[in-house]
């Protein structure tokens, strides 16, 4: 229950605080203790809201559900197809929305990939070691959650930009940070920074380390360890993971447009190009490169259901539950 | 470092795993975040203060909390009522709506934001309609609003769903043989043991509005003094060249989102104490 739930929460500092209220509100002790089969039974009045009630608070939910999330994603469609379907695919032609999906594509595997990288990293060191300090640690790689996009765009502008504190002698050198794919890339690794690492950390440490000693002891190598025993057990979560940060370093849009200088067909990714050809009124463009966008959403919420079902039956047996914590 | 500081494991790689992390931490995160504070000590605090307390920042700010606030307020009502459908009740649909909860967290906020002026615009779905009762949604503050609500919505319901479905029948079927009315026992027994999550979800969701630029931008108007985010300052600042004034209120807002991550941090502490209090 607690992996599962755990890992229910993307994009968002929810994320980190989503499990911790979980884990606190819910031991599975207490549940067991329940003995819910000596409950007497009670009128159902007394255990349910009455019928109007009922269907008012149902009502409610749906209608604040289709028009404040449904409505908006019906739209980005309507609007792509309104002027018919050739006209969608034209726009998604053009050389500047063509260099849009590249540069994000290329962003999103420079950021995944380090993030990956650093991400197993962090949660090896803070999942199967104990030291002080940990649960600050946490809170550090999980500052850009509660970092505005804008900010995180900004403390590069002060590192590299003209008037930052290494802009005259990146100049000097003719290097390019700002304006340019390392700056976009850095905005899109500073927001993307947690994923990774905050999927691993509690399923690793539910896991415990008793497989990888044996494996130590048996004679295996660290690496032949973590590469035979750990990964084998974490690629779930690891590519729920690798999911949740891609989605949000194609669709970052604050941090990247601080940084990225909007230099047409060169500097600009989707979601920024979408702002640009919205401004300029060319709707059907606009909600074109949006749509790309939000069935990146969409295939991203049906595979995280499918691996948060995978995670649910990978889940460690009970009695090896209480071990790891 | 490894053997002294990690004893309770006998796996190698503590030395190089948390090196790295450390390192790439500081270079990603720590670095970047130290130089914006250090940037703001190049400037004297009457010149901080007069920045932050011209005209225009503060209405900035005003508009950005304000509207945050309000904002998540509604998200802690619908919510509470949304969390409560879908966890309590059978209908048809149900797991479908669900999963459209989380549609405002995977959503890139530019598209986001265009879709929502577009339904809020004058000649839009909602927009027309509404136009005709006399209400401007779109390029004004309640369009910032409504944005605000849009990208808080899912924080409340995954924040309290998984308390909710944990919560012990029994203290409700207890409630109930002592004599409680539902109504009473909805009120006084189960919403206080939600406490602690409703207050986290409303603590995250209004520190997500705070910050939010692109599902906000597009609707926003962007008019100075009346519709203008605090966030949309910073870039504009930025765009000036006027370095100090985008870091002064940066920092200001980054303090903010600090309390707030320790405010949730301690309710997640009272959450653990109070209940084996039950």
């Amino acid at each position: 229950m607690s992996m599962q739930s755990s890992l229910v929460t993307p994009a968002t500092p929810l994320q980190a605080y989503a499990s911790t209220a979980d884990l606190a509100i819910s031991p599975a002790s207490r549940r067991e203790e329940s003995t819910r089969a000596r409950a007497v039974s009670f009128p159902r009045d007394q255990r349910t809201e009455p019928a109007p009630v009922r269907f008012i608070i149902i009502a409610l939910a749906i209608t604040f559900l289709t028009v404040f999330v449904v409505l908006p994603l019906v739209v980005v469609f309507a609007s792509a197809f309104s002027k018919g379907i050739s006209a969608y695919f034209a726009a998604l032609a053009e050389p500047e929305a063509l260099s849009a999906i590249r540069l994000t594509l290329l962003v999103a595997a420079i950021s995944v990939s380090l993030n990956l990288v650093f991400g197993v990293m962090a949660a090896w060191a803070i999942a199967k070691f104990e030291f002080p300090g940990k649960t600050f640690l946490i809170t550090l790689i999980d500052l850009p959650f509660s970092v505005s996009p804008v900010i995180s765009g900004l403390v590069f502008v002060l590192l590299f930009g003209a008037q930052g504190y290494w802009g005259t002698w990146l100049q000097a050198h003719n290097i390019h940070v700002l304006f340019a794919v390392p700056g976009i890339a850095l905005a899109t690794i500073f927001v993307t920074f947690p994923f990774v690492a905050r999927s691993l950390i509690p399923l690793m440490q539910e896991q415990g380390t008793q497989e990888e000693e044996a494996a130590i002891s048996l004679g295996a190598s660290g690496l032949q360890t973590f590469f035979r025993v750990t990964l084998p057990n974490i690629k779930w979560g690891l590519l729920y993971g690798v999911l949740l940060c891609n989605a949000r370093a194609m669709g970052e849009f604050g941090a990247v447009s601080v940084v990225s200088g909007h230099i047409r067909g060169e500097t600009n990714t989707m979601p920024l190009l979408v702002e640009i050809l919205y401004n300029e009124y060319q709707f059907v463009a606009s909600f074109a490169i949006a749509s790309l966008l939000a069935m990146l959403a969409l295939i991203t919420l049906v595979v995280k259901t499918i691996l948060e079902r995978r995670l649910d039956e990978g889940q460690t047996p009970p009695d090896l539950e209480g071990l790891s914590r | 470092m490894s053997t002294a500081v990690a004893r309770q494991s006998s796996l190698p790689g503590f030395g190089l795993t948390m090196g790295l992390t450390l390192t790439w931490l500081s270079v990603i995160i720590l670095i970047p975040l130290a130089g914006l504070f250090l940037k703001t000590f190049e400037l004297s605090p009457v010149q901080f203060w007069e920045i932050l307390t011209s005209r225009r920042t503060l209405n900035a700010l005003r508009i950005s909390f304000g509207l945050s606030f309000a904002a998540a307020c509604v998200n802690l009502v619908m919510g509470t009522i949304i969390v409560w459908a879908l966890v309590r009740y059978r209908f048809p649909g149900r797991r479908l709506f669900d999963a459209i909860v989380d549609i405002p967290f995977a959503l890139p906020t530019a598209v986001a934001g265009v879709a929502l002026t577009q339904l809020f615009a004058q000649k839009g779905w909602l927009g027309a309609p509404l136009a005709e009762l006399g209400i401007k949604v779109a390029f004004t503050p309640i369009g910032i609003f409504l944005a605000m609500v849009f990208i808080g919505i899912p924080f409340v319901v995954r924040t309290v769903q998984p308390v909710l479905i944990d919560l012990d029948p029994e203290i409700e079927e207890a409630a109930a043989s002592l004599g409680a009315s539902r109504w009473h026992t909805v009120f006084r027994v189960i919403l206080p043991s939600l406490m602690p999550a409703l207050l986290t979800g409303f603590a995250l969701a209004f520190a997500r509005a705070v910050g939010e630029y692109g599902s906000v931008i597009f609707i926003a108007g962007n008019l100075p003094n009346v519709s203008e985010i605090a966030p949309l300052l910073i870039v504009i600042r930025l765009s000036e060249f006027r370095y100090a004034d985008a870091t002064a209120i940066a920092v200001v807002m980054l303090l903010a989102s600090f309390v707030i991550i320790f405010a949730v941090n301690r309710l997640q502490r009272w959450a653990q104490t109070r209940i084996p209090a039950h």
